[in-house]
């Protein structure tokens, strides 16, 4: 898995916004996920310890918000949560159906002190 | 006192402004890149090494190869006379934006027209990981099962073609052409697609004739 890259670019990215603002310590990252994003929570916050140490950023608490996936039927405009073996509307089960949510993968803000 | 700073950044964003400066280098060398990823066993190595036997002649090729298990080893293309690149990705899971930038400059692109990178075979994570190509190319197969694009939608939303290999297979095994075309289609609408069997040969025309138009008009 590739966590560790990942979790590489979160602090990279956490740090230099918190530099901007000559934060002292960063308290804590909220993160965007969207179910589509190949990502283990724990995983992130297991490197996360390890990384952030000896920075601004050591004993941060990671807030991940998972979005659910979300498609929209183009046929009969019904948004559903789809499941892993259809796609299909299930109102009117049109196979004519767009992802409209769950591909969100973004660090959104940090609390800083 | 607990400040909120917004920042609403792609944390990808490093590595997708690293395969923009990829995309560069090979578009100021004219060369057309393609990113081939599939699970392991997909038959990614049997298809790249039929699509370079098929292309002989008509394009001067290059070769990256991200896959440690592969057989297309650097000898290998070496002694097909052809420029190769070894990446060791050192146990990652993909290949990324920055180890391409290592491999280009030991290609010599300015005598290529095409590069084929071999991505690391996996499913879920190398789709995620834009490397700079100028197309991500899928490859499924028949025995593999019907069901991918629902189990791996990432992989799927994020190419620009598909082939699906060993279709000299689906005799053999349950594989519902219609459910598995349905999910590609919900995942990625219009998708060009391409039924082989680098086996038997069997519609290997079709994708290399389509490789070259897309390489020519691109010069």
């Amino acid at each position: 898995m590739h966590e560790l890259a990942v979790t590489q670019s979160i602090l990279d990215i956490s740090l230099r916004h918190a530099q901007k603002v000559e934060a002292k310590r960063i308290v804590a990252i909220n993160l965007v996920v969207g179910r589509f994003s190949s990502i283990v929570d724990d995983s992130v916050q297991f490197y996360w310890d390890m990384i952030a140490e000896g920075t601004i950023a050591q004993g941060a608490q990671l807030h991940f918000d998972r979005i659910p996936a979300e498609m929209k039927c183009l046929d009969c405009g019904h948004s559903f949560e789809p499941d892993d073996k259809t796609f299909a509307c299930p109102e009117c089960l049109s196979p004519k159906v767009r992802i409209t949510k769950g591909e969100e993968f973004r660090v959104e803000s940090i609390d800083v002190e | 006192m607990t400040q909120r700073i917004p920042i609403v950044e792609k944390i990808l964003s490093a590595n997708d402004r690293m395969a923009a400066r990829n995309r560069d280098v090979l578009d100021g060398a004219k060369v057309y890149a393609i990113n081939i990823m599939a699970s392991p066993g997909a038959g990614k190595t049997s298809l790249i090494l039929k699509t370079l036997e098929a292309l002989h002649g008509r394009l001067r090729l290059g070769v990256i190869e991200g896959d440690l298990a592969t057989s297309i080893d650097t000898e290998k293309a070496i002694a097909a006379g052809l420029p190769a690149v070894q990446i060791n990705t050192g146990g990652e899971c993909h290949l990324d934006a920055a180890m391409l930038a290592d491999a280009l400059p030991v290609l010599p692109l300015s005598e290529l027209d095409l590069v084929i990178v071999e991505n690391v075979g996996n499913l879920v994570c190398p789709a995620n990981f834009q490397i700079g190509t100028h197309m991500n190319v899928l490859i499924a197969s028949i025995p593999e099962g019907d069901d991918k694009p629902y189990k791996y939608p990432g992989m799927y939303r994020g190419v620009q073609a598909l082939i699906i290999n060993k279709i000299d297979l689906l005799p053999y095994v349950p594989f519902n052409m219609d459910y598995f075309r349905q999910g590609v289609e919900i995942l990625n609408p219009g998708l060009v697609t391409f039924p082989v069997s680098a086996k038997t040969g069997e519609g290997m025309d079709a994708w290399a004739d389509w490789l070259v138009t897309r390489v020519k008009s691109k010069k």
